[in-house]
């Protein structure tokens, strides 16, 4: 179910514990399964639990408890917005607002087109920089305004 | 966004320039200095301790315990594997520190860590890092790349026979590994929910082994500390609040961003550092250690200055030092209700009387926001905070209940008008 790309990432990654401790890995195997699939279907997540050799449920819980993993299919490109306190004194939940009107979505919803999910996320350790916006979950953009989201919008096909 | 520089872990660091964060840089103004120094010239692990002792460096993550205490409590001598495990886990709402660390001088925390596993006789450590911040990963990998290829870590160290491996964990999105048991558990590939204490970590922690766990700051300061002696640290800042320490100013002011300056520098200087506040509007309230922290009124943070001992006796805490400072446009009830949503979303479920409890204090003060608060919420409020703090396996419940007890403190007469009047003082967030 992964390409030979992704299982030597996640090889690398089981590298960095010890032998008997393969279950370490199980988050970054999860995540670059993620990358690939966009989001975690049950089958994914056995796959990836069989790979490193732990239970099922073991990955499960993983993909369960970190709000990060999608366990049902998200847009083409996931923009998770912060709208915690910090954020809100500049602009994030003004910034989230914008995002709802202009995609036509509310949080937690994906346009018809398939091509944006929307989610309201927490502290992303960036407040200076607010509002900041997560695409994808790895690429963080600062200074979010209706110009700046805009521009980024057009940006993602 | 600025960073004002005045302090041990920026000391030298070109925020303009693209590669100021790589090796060569970083030796070039006195990077791995440290390091050689405690190899070349014999420094015993008990000199190194005592060291950070005389440094009076407190743990920045949050917590501000003694690191060269915490650092004497791994039994060096065990015969098995022992492990030094990194917090970057930075999720304290206001706090982003430990990004401008690993993105902008990486190398001062895989050097103080290095350190740290010479001292306590570690040879292997981890980093785990906050999962919204995967570019940030990707540069501490990097870093760590350029490291080995120095020969400054992995097997035999510089030559001799000291070896010290290092690797970078990355999160995937929950406030609650920054608990430290809990980013143990993470760390191997569970949920993370915390374990009870005792056994400590320093006991009983990664794989069940001796784990010594820092914040990325305090590991950060080590090498100067190494390099320029513990006194001269401490010299920096206060007695007993040793050093710098960098502040992340959020909310309503001019320049937010991170500020590293001394420990004891008064409130009010910081601030006309960050710019002022914006649009000229009055200061009304500020949380001066990370959203956990009781919040306190412009009046009495103006007489603050920034360190330990003097934001506890003002009545709050300094934490991981986020500054989040809100104008008088802000609405308390409705900052209260974001908040206590924030707690209410990332408990994590282990404890009834804080999955229960959030949700709780969630609700009630969303009713109050909303125009449906009764009069005997406030008191609601705080019984159920009693009920919450003290009684749960790890902070996350007392971090809750701390912002409930602050606003009703300072701002109860603005609660009171939202249940009496069902509208709000002030109109802004």
């Amino acid at each position: 179910m992964l390409t030979p790309e992704s299982l030597a990432q996640i090889d690398r990654e089981l590298t960095k514990y010890p032998a008997d401790q393969r279950r370490s890995a199980t988050m970054s195997a999860l995540r670059i399964a993620q990358v690939e699939h966009r989001w975690l279907s049950n089958e994914l997540i056995e796959f990836v639990a069989n790979y490193i050799g732990i239970p099922p449920v073991a990955a499960y819980e993983v993909a369960t408890f970190y709000n990060m993993f999608d366990r049902k299919p998200v847009g083409r490109h996931k923009l998770t917005v912060c709208t915690n306190l910090p954020c809100a004194l500049s602009g994030g939940a003004d910034a989230g607002k914008y995002l709802q009107q202009k995609l036509g979505i509310g949080y937690g919803e994906t346009t018809a087109d398939g091509r944006f999910t929307l989610m309201e996320g927490e502290c992303m350790g960036a407040c200076g920089y607010a509002p900041v916006m997560l695409v994808n979950n790895h690429s963080m953009c600062n200074h979010m305004t209706p110009e700046a989201i805009d521009k980024k919008l057009a940006e993602l096909e | 966004m600025t960073v004002y520089v005045k302090g041990v872990v920026f000391e030298g660091v070109d925020f303009d320039d693209p590669n100021s964060w790589k090796l060569d840089a970083y030796v070039a103004r006195g990077g791995y200095a440290a390091l050689k120094k405690i190899l070349q010239t014999g420094m015993t692990q008990d000199e190194i301790i005592a060291e950070m002792k005389t440094s009076s460096l407190r743990g920045r993550g949050g917590a501000g315990f003694p690191t060269g205490l915490k650092w004497s409590f791994m039994p060096r001598n065990f015969p098995g594997q022992k492990y030094l495990v990194c917090n970057t886990d930075e999720g304290e709402p206001g706090t982003f520190k430990d990004l401008d660390i690993i993105v902008n001088n990486p190398h001062a925390l895989i050097e103080g860590m290095i350190i740290g596993g010479f001292a306590m006789g570690i040879t292997v450590g981890y980093n785990y890092i906050h999962g919204e911040v995967f570019e940030a990963y990707e540069r501490f990998e990097a870093a760590l790349e350029e490291a080995r290829a120095a020969g400054f870590l992995g097997d035999n160290i510089l030559g001799t026979d000291f070896c010290f491996q290092l690797h970078g964990h990355h999160g995937y999105g929950a406030y609650i590994c920054g608990e430290e048991t809990a980013l143990l558990e993470s760390l191997e590939g569970k949920k993370g929910q915390p374990r009870f204490k005792p056994p400590f970590p320093a006991s009983f922690g990664l794989y069940g082994k001796p784990t010594t766990i820092n914040n990325t700051e305090t590991f950060a300061s080590v090498p100067y500390i190494i390099r320029e002696g513990g006194q001269k640290f401490l010299e920096l800042g206060k007695p007993n609040n040793g050093g710098t320490k960098l502040f992340s100013i959020s909310g309503h002011v001019n320049r937010p961003g991170n500020y590293e300056i001394p420990l004891g520098t008064p409130f009010s200087e910081l601030l006309e550092m960050a710019g002022g506040m914006r649009g000229g509007r009055k200061l009304k309230a500020v949380i001066p250690g990370g959203s956990s922290a009781p919040v306190l009124p412009a009046d009495i943070m103006m007489d603050c200055t920034m360190d330990y001992d003097a934001i506890a006796k003002a009545g709050s805490m300094l934490g991981s030092g986020a500054v989040i400072v809100m104008d008088e446009s802000v609405c308390m009830v409705k900052a209260l209700e974001r908040l206590s949503y924030f707690y209410f979303e990332e408990s994590c479920g282990q404890c009834t009387p804080c999955r229960e409890g959030t949700g709780w204090l969630y609700r009630v003060v969303h009713r109050i926001e909303h125009g449906q608060g009764r009069p005997e919420d406030l008191d609601l409020l705080l019984s159920v905070g009693a009920n919450i703090a003290g009684r749960t396996i790890c902070a996350l419940g007392d971090a809750a209940v701390m912002p409930v007890q602050g606003m009703l403190k300072h701002f109860r007469a603005e609660f009171e008008h939202h249940i009496e009047h069902k509208n709000c003082l002030v109109r802004g967030y």
